[in-house]
């Protein structure tokens, strides 16, 4: 009988990527100097996953490889060792091999082996070396040793029946290769100690299914249909005799409620705590200050603040750009901080909270602010146009110009230029935006302001003609019924509107898209006031109907991308209606403009 | 023996086709590519697009383009009533909604049963039929629906892919 291994092997990766992001965690939070037994422990416990399940599975190289990493964790544990910061750094990079060796294994390619005989042998060596010089240490731990290595045995086979404890015993070495703790169903503790350890280990994986996001896709579109049934259930009886009728109206409005909870619940399935993204940098921080010889301390605040699991993807890349160059370009030398008068350990804090309906992500370095004097340098340099006296604002967005770095010099860290362009468009892209602070000396403020999710929008209802189009409520600046006037027409630019002796380029949605209005006279409709990405544009439409949250649904699934249409959503009347990509009906509008100039 | 084994394997052979009419044609496609019959309601109109594509319905939370052939072949009368008809295809990753005359029938075809279309005027271009079929005393256009809908000539799927 062939038993096919692959769907074991994919468990087997997902299981040990785990463990190893586990792993990294518990050693990044490693007080050196004062080790918890209990967070040694721990480390041990998933290295040994890790071993048990790849000698299962054949994966005989990573098995070796944490095999050594187990040995050293081993005497680790028992205080044979005290734990030292090469040997952190040997495990990091250890972790940082066993993912390669997973990812090597998952696509069939090979790994070097060089590396990991290297590895392997460092390992051994730090385990072998001077298990005596701590002479002490190794006296007072030859008493718990004997203790401890019964004890340990346990740990690993409390999970076997009880009556091949015994044999086992001996050769518990290579038994561990097939046990993995937390796989095994029997449980058959000798220690309660160990047991409450296991227990706590336990407990996160029991409490959380994996669950692909099309399923939550799905169920979050089947709780719109359910919604917009249910206004379609209001409407037909909203006719009934409420007296008469009265167990139908307490029904619909029950139910009114639990589909508005459903919805909210389902909806936040979708929101994971930033600590996703968070929590990888204080190994970036640990690695690149290493580096650099900086010394900085990485404060993380708000780890809880939830988000759309979109979002999170697509701002992991920003802010670890914006975290290198906090640490590259913000944070000094220990040398130029002493002598600055400030603490030699630069601080760098990165805060997320929520701010009313959005949420802001901020990073704070204390170093030495950004330099107005070589920014404004720079851009004559580079032939960048500012006003006369500009405001720092000004002056700061310098920085999210391509090509633009006034590093002295361009380290394989940060400098070249590129980066800061990319994370304003990658949050652009998030309808989010980029906010600057900086004081010279005193450090630097980034924050990150972005919408909550992906998927609802606050929208303005508004129609032109029979067709209704939702508005991003934050583009809207006001609205207005312009007077005759205050209308112009610019020969070749079309018609522009006078708003407080500013000039808005007068956009007819009619014409744009192409449809019958109600209205063609701009004094008898509405001009919305809207800020686009080309400045300040009125639209001209018939009527505005209300404000409005609406989940945004991509046209592209079924359809193709249409101009000027930025996505479409479903009404509670169970009608499509399309949401307005403001940008690009500016564009569209001044490039008919410029066609009919040049015609 | 042999006889009965050759019936089922003929049996196992014979695909289900839906047919439908445009104008004065017959038209069968594969029934496995059909979601869905439905009335034809509430269309949102999409700004700057050819004639035939009427617009985005909502299928139950997915917005699906519906595209009416009676105009993309200028066959029959373009009329929207209670009446008309509205097939909802399954295309691989894609749903699209096809507006026809009428739905009529739901046959089986043997492969051997349906004839190469000889290169006739077609209002169809002939790389998108399978073939002709005899349905009784009609005949209908056995269409490849799937290569007909995604094709560059309908506009419905950004041409990257396509190419």
């Amino acid at each position: 009988m062939t038993i096919d291994l692959n769907q074991f092997h994919k468990v087997f990766i997902d299981e040990a990527h785990e463990h190893l992001g586990n792993m990294e965690q518990l050693l990044l939070a490693l007080d050196i100097k004062n080790a918890n037994l209990e967070e040694l422990n721990a480390i041990f416990r998933a290295a040994h996953s890790i071993k048990g399940g790849s000698g299962t599975f054949g994966f005989s190289d990573i098995a070796e490889l944490t095999h050594a990493l187990e040995t050293l964790l081993d005497k680790l544990r028992k205080q044979i060792l005290d734990p030292t910061e090469q040997m952190v750094s040997a495990f990091l990079e250890c972790c940082d091999l066993l993912n390669d060796m997973l990812q090597a294994h998952q696509s069939g390619n090979e790994v070097d082996e060089s590396s990991i005989q290297t590895m392997r042998l460092r390992l051994l060596e730090l385990a072998d070396s001077d298990a005596t010089s701590d002479e002490s240490a190794f006296i007072s731990s030859i008493e718990s040793s004997e203790e401890n290595e019964g004890f340990g045995f346990f740990v690993d086979e409390k999970t076997l029946p009880a009556a091949q404890e015994k044999s086992i015993k001996e050769e518990a070495d290579g038994f561990g290769f097939f046990v993995d703790e937390s796989e095994l169903p029997a449980q058959k503790t000798n220690t309660v100690k160990s047991s409450t350890k296991q227990e706590n280990a336990k407990a996160p994986a029991e409490s959380s299914i994996r669950v692909g996001v099309e399923k939550v896709d799905q169920l979050i579109n089947l709780v719109g249909e359910l919604v917009i049934t249910r206004s379609m259930l209001a409407q037909s009886a909203s006719h009934l005799d409420p007296v008469q009728f009265e167990a139908i109206h307490e029904g619909l409005v029950n139910l009114e409620r639990n589909s508005r909870d459903l919805q909210e619940s389902v909806m936040s399935i979708r929101m994971l705590p930033i600590n996703f993204v968070f929590g990888r940098f204080p190994r970036l921080v640990r690695d690149l200050t290493q580096k650099m010889n900086k010394k900085v301390r990485l404060k993380l605040v708000g780890e809880e603040t939830e988000l759309d699991k979109g979002l999170i993807e697509k701002l992991s890349d920003p802010l670890t750009h914006l975290l290198r160059n906090s640490i590259d370009h913000g944070i000094e030398t220990p040398e130029v901080r002493s002598a600055a008068g400030k603490a030699e350990e630069g601080t760098i804090t990165m805060s997320a909270s929520h701010q009313g309906g959005s949420i802001l992500v901020q990073i704070i370095d204390d170093g030495a602010g950004l330099n107005r004097e070589k920014l404004l340098a720079k851009a004559r340099e580079k032939n960048i146009p500012l006003s006369d006296n500009p405001s720092d604002k000004e002056v700061w967005q310098l920085i999210f110009a391509a090509g633009f770095s006034t590093a002295q010099q361009v380290t394989d860290v940060s400098g070249r230029g590129v980066g800061m362009d990319v994370v304003q468009k990658n949050i652009a892209e998030m309808k989010g935006q980029v906010e600057i602070e900086s004081v010279a000396g005193q450090g630097t403020t980034i924050g990150l302001r972005l919408p909550l999710t992906l998927a609802i929008l606050d929208g303005m209802t508004l129609r032109v003609g029979s067709e209704i189009f939702i508005m991003p409520l934050t583009r809207i600046l006001e609205s207005l019924q312009p007077t005759h006037d205050q209308l112009k027409t610019v020969s070749g630019q079309g018609r522009v509107v006078q708003i407080r002796g500013e000039y808005l380029p007068l956009i007819a949605l009619y014409q744009i898209l192409n449809l019958e209005p109600e209205v063609i006279d701009p004094e008898k409709g509405i001009l919305v006031v809207v800020e686009s990405s080309s400045g300040k544009v009125a639209l001209f439409v018939d009527e505005l109907i209300a404000q409005q949250q609406v989940v945004i649904k991509s046209l592209e699934t079924h359809y193709r991308k249409v101009e000027g249409i930025s996505g479409a959503t479903i009404m509670g009347d169970g009608r499509v209606a399309l949401i307005l990509d403001i940008d690009k009906l500016a564009k569209m509008n001044s490039q008919v403009a410029s066609s009919e100039r040049t015609g | 023996m042999t006889r009965v084994e050759e019936s089922t394997t003929k049996q196992t052979e014979t695909e289900e086709f839906l047919t439908f009419t445009l104008g004065s044609e017959e038209y069968a496609i594969d029934i496995l590519k059909v979601q869905e019959i439905r009335g034809y309601d509430a269309v949102t109109k999409i700004a700057n697009t050819p004639d035939y594509i009427k617009g985005v319905i909502n299928m139950r939370g997915v917005i699906v383009p519906v595209v009416d052939m009676r105009l993309k072949f200028h066959l029959g009368n373009a009329t929207y009533d209670q009446f008309t008809v509205m097939i909802i295809l399954n295309l691989g990753q894609r749903i699209v909604g096809m507006v026809v005359d009428s739905v009529s029938d739901v046959i089986a075809l043997n492969p051997e049963e349906i004839r190469p279309a000889p290169d006739f005027g077609s209002t169809f271009d002939t790389q998108y039929l399978i073939g002709l079929a005899s349905v009784g005393e009609r005949m209908a256009i056995v269409v490849d629906i799937e290569k007909l809908m995604t094709s560059q000539e309908m506009g419905l799927i950004d041409q990257i892919i396509v190419s």
